[in-house]
């Protein structure tokens, strides 16, 4: 169901990703172009990229990256100019400012958090006696017997 | 009039769901033998009624009945016929009826196959499930009722979404949803054991051959989507971090977590509470996954009809289960303590090692999923998480867990020496080693993920080679060959998996470290190259299928001048959504894929076309479907043909074939 959204919007003519002529002469500041758009969303896709949408809102969005690089802007500088007219939605990897702190730091809190448990978990293991908990009943040991005799 | 046999059939259900989720759990209570009886028959007329009820559904979308608002919104008379019947599930109100469908499906089985279960645990299992059934039956006849019928039925229907169209996607939501509901089983016996207020090894024993179904069929749904978004979408991306795709995957993340937290219940007795706790969290997230797709909440490419009303419906289901679940969980948990002692290098050590990674990943997926969400709600920013974000937060939990996965799978159980451990895989290690080097030399200036990606799947693939043979033990050569042929199926169904798991890492990293591409305007008659191939177009034509319009091209590839393939990628036109599709052509081979792609006509008589190389991607599907195989192969193994149903031995431990 990708694109579907888009398709729809663009009956008429469907366009594609990165067209032929959009492709910048210097190889180098081509390849800047799409590094670039492989961060920025397509404002009107659900979760695209402009570098892989069809959307014509991303080709102006793909042109204007590389008017930016031609320009002489180097890639902050770009993504900066981009991020100030379309706000920090366009971004498709988040900052790592304010309280996105919090998303970049969740993996590596928890897996903290997770193995601090655990290693708690595995020292108690390796030197705790046998606790008490019930074993199977008489009737279910002839239970388990019968089963694992068939 | 089938239709409303249909809706009645499912009424029925949702009645029968009622008995079966109050009288078998007051007759366990009670220790009632004849109230606790009441499950089975009971989960048996569910499934049938549910049944009666699909394919009264799929009678109608078959005879194209378009005075059923569902089939004329979502079917075609001109549709072929397996894309009439995959419309059943090709939208929201038929797919949950497929959901709902399997669910009794995998309750009636437990009715059928559990004979071995205690009654009072197998009556609680089947009555939680019954609970389960009965939340979506009313979900379904409330919200989503597929038998509704037109006034004025119209002459013929809308069609089906044309991307949908497709073998691959045909298949794809059966398997998914089997996968989500196949944990439901597990949530069952996590919580009629937390009403039992017991587990032991038995308990492991009876919750993982579920628990590995599942995962091998999500293994399957998830394959067939990413394989239908390769080939299908045009520009052979396979993974888009999409919310929908990443509620699919957590699933399966802690679905192969609570796989092998099982094993260490069973053999060990250790790790039960977790293990609930993860049985619990899996159906959790199935649940939240249904909620992402059926909500609209976040924004996603594969969201269904976004009904507020529906939404909120599925998370007071959510809300429910999962606050009665936890709120047991933290009652009864306690009186779990653990028994098997073990040192802190062992099985068990890795295992929750393993559990630790698994959970924290999928922890990850799930953050970045909700945090849109939660940005915009507390922090009123309005941004967007996408897969720059996931490939660096998720990837590193991988690229640890396969590399201590060889060393964990071979440690003995309770004490280990690591050093004893590792020698017979040293080997294995060098040769890995090597091979990223040589992968490192071969490229020039180009990311480490290539080489760390041929470094872990030699890694895994020849460490679990080293894993089957230490386990033929010692002597000669042929002696310890012909001892290979006799070991428990649960082994070579873990050295396949894990070398599944090696090939689809190789396959990744492969593809995204190595992928080339061209993009250009192609002249009909001139050749042009693209790195150590040269293709042609030589023509292109309008070409009329069944229910579409196709300008298909007709390309020759070409590599030092000799024939290689004839590729015809077509732009199909389907009239009835007047929706373009694109379909690419792919030249498959074992090393790398020549995906070609035409786009539209240019004014100069030129058409638009881009080319990709694509090294290694193949194998991302052979490592799931490797992978899928181990699970089969685990799932055959003996003590699940003994222990899940003796009478019906070959076939009980696999829930739904």
């Amino acid at each position: 169901m990708k694109r579907l959204l888009m398709i729809l919007v663009l009956v008429a003519s469907p366009v594609w990703a990165v067209q032929p002529d959009e492709v910048l002469d210097d190889p180098a500041l081509e390849a800047r172009a799409r590094e670039l758009s492989k961060d920025l969303r397509c404002l009107v896709c659900r979760n695209e990229s402009i570098d892989d949408s069809n959307a014509d809102l991303a080709r102006d969005l793909r042109l204007l990256v590389r008017e930016r690089l031609v320009a002489g802007d180097s890639n902050d500088e770009a993504m900066a100019f981009i991020v100030d007219r379309y706000g920090e939605y366009v971004l498709l990897n988040p900052k790592t400012s304010g309280s996105n702190l919090v998303l970049w730091l969740a993996g590596p809190l928890m897996l903290l958090l997770a193995g601090g448990v655990g290693a708690v978990y595995l020292r108690r293991r390796s030197v705790a006696p046998v606790s008490g908990e019930d074993g199977l009943s008489d009737e279910e040991q002839a239970r388990l017997k019968k089963i694992m005799e068939k | 009039m089938i239709a409303e046999l249909g809706h009645f059939a499912l009424i029925l259900a949702a009645f029968t769901a009622l008995v079966q989720a109050i009288v078998p759990l007051i007759g366990a209570h009670k220790r009632w033998p004849g109230w606790m009886a009441v499950a089975e028959p009971a989960a048996g007329v569910q499934f049938i009624m549910t049944f009666a009820s699909f394919m009264a559904l799929t009678y109608s979308f078959v005879v194209s009945d378009f005075s059923l608002r569902l089939v004329s919104l979502n079917s075609h008379s001109l549709k072929p016929m397996l894309y009439k019947i995959s419309g059943v599930w090709g939208n929201h109100e038929g797919s949950m009826l497929l959901w709902v469908l399997i669910l009794t499906l995998f309750g009636a089985t437990l009715a059928w196959f559990g004979g071995n279960l205690p009654p009072s645990l197998r009556a609680r299992a089947l009555a939680v499930q019954a609970w389960i059934a009965l939340a979506f039956f009313a979900f379904i006849l409330f919200t989503s009722n597929p038998f509704l019928r037109l006034g004025v039925p119209p002459f013929d229907g809308e069609g089906l979404n044309p991307l949908l169209q497709d073998p691959g996607l045909a298949f794809h939501p059966p398997f998914l949803y089997l996968g989500y509901v196949g944990l439901s089983m597990a949530f069952s016996f996590a919580v009629a054991a937390l009403i039992e207020g017991r587990v032991d090894a038995a308990w492991g024993r009876w919750v993982r051959p579920w628990t590995l179904a599942a995962w091998v069929f999500l293994t399957i749904g998830i394959a067939l989507g990413s394989w239908w978004a390769y080939y299908e979408l045009g520009w052979g991306g396979f993974w888009f971090w999409d919310p929908v795709e990443n509620a699919s995957f957590m699933p399966w993340l802690l679905a192969a977590a609570l796989v092998h937290s099982a094993i260490v219940v069973e053999k060990r007795e250790s790790l039960k509470s977790w293990t609930i706790l993860l049985a619990i969290l899996a159906f959790g997230f199935s649940l939240i996954g249904t909620f992402i797709v059926r909500s609209g909440v976040i924004t996603s490419v594969h969201a269904f009809a976004n009904d507020p009303e529906r939404g909120v419906f599925i998370l007071a289901i959510l809300a429910v289960f999962m606050g009665g679940a936890l709120t047991l969980f933290a009652a009864r948990a306690s009186a779990m303590e653990a028994k098997g002692i073990f040192g802190t290098v062992s099985r068990e050590s890795a295992l929750v090692l393993n559990n630790i990674l698994l959970a924290v990943a999928c922890f990850v997926v799930f953050i970045g999923t909700i945090w849109p969400l939660i940005s915009e709600i507390f922090f009123d920013r309005k941004l967007s998480v996408g897969a720059p974000f996931f490939n660096m937060a998720f990837t590193p939990f991988m690229v640890i867990l396969g590399f201590i996965l060889p060393v964990g799978a071979m440690l003995p159980w309770k004490r280990a020496n690591l050093a004893r451990t590792t020698k017979p895989l040293l080997p294995a290690f060098v040769l890995a080693v090597a091979l990223a080097g040589l992968a490192w030399s071969l490229q020039s200036g180009k990311s480490l993920m290539g080489p760390v990606g041929v470094f872990l799947g030699t890694w895994l693939v020849v460490g679990s080679l080293v894993d089957v043979m230490s386990r033929t033990g010692r002597g000669s050569l042929g002696s310890r060959l012909g001892r290979l042929a006799r070991l428990p199926r649960a082994d070579w169904g873990k050295a396949t998996a894990h070398s599944g798991l090696g090939v689809t890492m190789v396959g990744i990293a492969g593809l995204m470290a190595w992928e080339s591409e061209d993009i250009r305007v192609a002249y009909i008659g001139e050749p042009f190259e693209v790195g150590a191939y040269e293709l042609v177009l030589n023509d292109v034509n309008t070409v009329e299928g069944p229910n579409y319009i196709s300008t298909m091209g007709d390309v020759t590839l070409l590599k030092n001048g000799e024939f290689v393939a004839e590729l015809n990628p077509e732009k199909r036109v389907y009239p009835v959504r007047s929706m373009p599709t694109t379909e690419a052509s792919i030249d498959y081979r074992f090393l790398r894929d020549v995906y070609v792609v035409i786009g539209d006509a240019q004014d100069d008589g030129g058409f638009t076309m881009r080319t990709y190389i694509k090294p290694l991607t193949n194998w991302i599907w052979l490592g799931c479907l490797m992978m899928s195989l181990g699970g089969v192969l685990s799932l055959s193994d003996r003590r699940y043909r003994v222990a899940a149903g003796a009478r019906k031995a070959p076939s009980a431990g696999v829930p739904a074939e």
